[in-house]
């Protein structure tokens, strides 16, 4: 299945529910505002960015099986939801696959129940334990939507969104319409944890979801590419990853946008500024603004190369993303001629 | 390039087996495993890797890692920074990649099921943090190491391989999910060679988690049974390399057995529990045939998802029974939980690798401890070992938040 379209975008991020926030917060080009993060045991509090609290209280928080639910189930849900538009409500026969990618997960009830167990395993909360698995927002974004069909939940860096994106296109032969959405949940530990990899990085949390068919009555953007999977070890062949990446698409022009993964931090950045350096066109890097959402921020990526597609501000959008561990990946989308 | 896809043939590939390895706690390698599951061999004892102490329940069938691992391109310093699960994959992935016979490739995908990852290596980090202040900067392995795809990096640096890496949490289908994923590749032109399997190892969290639903049998995990209480837990792995049959023949490989169909549905229906007629059960068994292009009555075993909680039993008992129709009594079913656990993300591939066996073998693997059969049972449920030479088997693997799958293979073209 070869002609995919994207019919619909959703995000969640730290600029606000929705993806006109989004959009606003990385026109204005600002790097938004760190909050504080408590950490344990320090009296110093961690710096992250976290998506607001919404400003009235999302209806489908009263579906029943999002009753005991993390904040990762609700950004992916919304998301999801956002990117379905009036599909949402009217699926129907429609066979619609789910595929959520995660990088950490559920990791605020993780966290949580680890922590009742090593108090007392004989009173850790049987509650909590289910929404521990990766596939629970999955499983209760399939619930909400009564969606049946292929739904896997797919764990690696944030490269795995555009592994995500080939794999709705496999599954569409099939199906009617998939989703494929990013999504994280910010918590201590992560955010702590992250810091081993520089400790100017901010980590975000959120989700971005992508719904694609392989017909469309918008037909406004279309993927073009993903490219191959280029994995890397260590810091000089993720150099090597990210310019194989690069090389596998096209030289690009003036009126080409350009959504990277850098951070803003020169280290981090490195190999991704590298690949690049001779692209001709505009480009945005939306952790630089939003911070570092793993799974998210990829998915904020696309969201944003296919919104500027949509909004006419380019010709074709490039996504690259050059991930912490495993690959440097990426993806083109065009207005279909 | 993952996309655009590459144009599909018209006639589909068939897909084989031509490498596989397995780690349990009834052994290290496929040929001991194959002969303790023939006898229905249980693997369970006290738990000896974490504190069970305030748990009510104390055993699960731990596997012995030996002592070093197999040769392989990993430095020393690599080797030591591997947790129990990434042991208990290599160990499985060495076996199958061994007997595969496969060189390294820059494009040989992995596909991989698990649901913890290195959960021992991230309950580590949690009580490092929550105990001592954060001296050690800039070593961000202390993160990575313990994410699922550090796993899978290691087999494709232990094996020099490259490739997309592939890793389906989908709870305690994630096994089955990721040698159907690996099958679909294969079989829609995608890949002509994949590396798949499943793996876990046992971890406190889980412990804890399984007890605290009061999932975990008290007594004896015992499937099927219509006094059942509950689930045992294991740990281990299970890798095969698939491949085109042409691709297999033209290196005139061996072929272990056929993977020929693959089903998988969601329940949408509870985070913990089936559907309670098991309906999402019996759509990935008829999704399953349906793609194999076989009917039920061909098939002569089911490896059951089997765990031996009342509610999932009664659930699969009645897709089973349904699915079957009136062949119910012809088809031989059981469920081989009752020798090593529920091996969660690595239940899957175990139970595929025990279906390739057993059809490999002509037995069939019975279920240990079951004595009272549960009346819905429809079908004839095996708990003593029998010979049989079967054509078709099926494997069901279900797990939370809905996740169904079903894989159907076929005895090895050497056999036909």
């Amino acid at each position: 299945m070869n002609e995919i379209f994207i019919h619909g975008i959703g995000a969640v991020s730290p600029a606000g529910w929705g993806v006109a926030p989004m959009r606003d917060a990385l026109r204005a080009g600002v790097p938004l505002a760190h909050k504080d993060l408590p950490r344990p045991g320090w009296q110093k509090p961690l710096g992250v960015r976290q998506v607001p609290a919404p400003l009235s209280r999302p209806a489908f928080l009263a579906h029943a099986r999002l009753r005991r639910t993390g904040p990762i189930s609700h950004y992916v849900v919304a998301a999801a939801l956002e990117a379905l538009g009036d599909d949402a409500s009217n699926l129907g026969p429609l066979r619609v696959g789910i595929i959520v990618c995660v990088m950490s997960g559920c990791v605020n009830y993780s966290r949580r129940f680890y922590d009742e167990v090593l108090r007392d395993p004989a009173t850790a909360s049987p509650l909590i334990f289910p929404e521990t698995v990766f596939n629970a927002p999955s499983s209760h974004l399939a619930s909400l939507l009564g969606s049946t069909a292929m739904n896997y939940t797919l764990v690696g860096d944030p490269g795995t969104f555009l592994q995500g994106l080939a794999l709705a296109a496999q599954w569409l032969e099939d199906l009617d319409g998939c989703l494929v959405i990013g999504a994280e949940e910010l918590d201590w530990l992560t955010a702590d944890a992250y810091r081993l990899f520089s400790r100017d990085i901010t980590l975000a949390d959120g989700a971005g979801a992508v719904y694609l068919t392989k017909n469309s009555n918008r037909q406004t953007v279309r993927l073009a590419s993903v490219t191959g999977a280029h994995l890397f070890y260590d810091r000089p062949s993720r150099i090597q990853a990210a310019l194989r990446m690069r090389g596998d698409l096209p030289a690009g022009n003036a009126r080409e946008l350009l959504c990277d993964s850098r951070t803003g931090i020169a280290e981090l950045d490195r190999p991704e500024t590298k690949a690049w350096n001779s692209w001709p066109g505009r480009r945005v890097s939306p952790k630089s603004i939003l911070g570092e959402g793993l799974a998210a921020a990829s998915a904020w990526q696309v969201v944003t190369a296919v919104d500027a597609l949509c909004e006419q501000q380019c010709d074709a959008s490039l996504v690259s993303v050059v991930g912490c561990n495993q690959q440097a990946i990426g993806a083109r989308f065009e207005v279909p001629s | 390039m993952l996309f655009p896809l590459p144009t599909p043939s018209t006639a589909k590939p068939r897909v084989v087996v031509t490498g596989a390895g397995m780690v349990t706690a009834l052994g290290l390698d496929w040929k001991t495993n194959a002969a303790n599951f023939c006898v229905g061999k249980t693997g369970f004892r006290p738990v000896t890797l974490f504190d069970v102490s305030r748990q009510r329940v104390k055993n699960a069938a731990e596997v012995d890692l030996p002592t070093s691992l197999p040769s392989t391109e990993l430095s020393a310093r690599e080797e030591r920074r591997l947790d129990r699960a990434a042991k208990l994959l290599l160990l499985a992935a060495s076996e199958a990649w061994r007997q595969s016979g496969w060189t390294p490739a820059d494009n040989l995908p992995i596909v991989l099921g698990t649901t913890s990852g290195c959960m021992t290596m991230g309950q580590d980090y949690y009580k490092q943090a929550t105990t001592r202040p954060n001296t050690k900067h800039r070593q961000p392995t202390r993160v990575t190491q313990y994410q699922a795809q550090s796993q899978a990096l290691t087999l494709s640096k232990a094996f020099g391989f490259r490739g997309p890496i592939t890793i389906i949490a989908n709870a305690c289908a994630s096994g089955a999910n990721a040698i159907g994923h690996a099958w679909s590749l294969i079989r829609n032109g995608h890949a002509s060679r994949v590396v798949t399997g499943g793996y876990d190892a046992l971890s406190q969290l889980v412990f804890a988690g399984f007890d605290s639903l009061q999932a975990l049998s008290p007594t004896t995990c015992r499937p099927f049974d219509a006094t059942r209480d509950g689930l045992a837990l294991g740990e281990g792995a299970a890798v095969l390399t698939l491949e085109t049959l042409e691709h297999a023949q033209a290196r005139d490989a061996r072929v272990l057995g056929e993977i020929v169909g693959y089903g998988a549905v969601n329940d949408a229906h509870h985070l913990t529990q089936p559907q309670p007629e098991g309906n999402a059960a019996f759509d990935s068994m008829t999704l399953a045939c349906r793609s194999a292009g076989v009917r039920a009555e061909q098939i002569g075993y089911v490896n059951a998802h089997g765990t031996g909680t009342p509610l999932n039993d009664s659930a699969e008992a009645a897709a089973i029974s349904r699915w079957a129709g009136p062949h119910a009594s012809e088809v031989a079913v059981s469920s081989t939980k009752a020798s090593i656990g529920h091996l969660l993300g690595a239940a899957g591939a175990v139970e595929v690798g025990i279906c390739l066996m057993a059809l490999d073998g002509g037995w069939l693997p019975p279920t240990a401890g079951t004595a009272t059969l549960d009346p819905a049972c429809a079908f004839k449920f095996v708990t003593r070992p029998e010979q049989r030479t079967l054509a078709y088997a099926i494997t069901n693997s279900f797990g939370f938040g809905g996740a169904n799958a079903s894989v159907v293979l076929k005895r090895g073209s050497g056999h036909e």
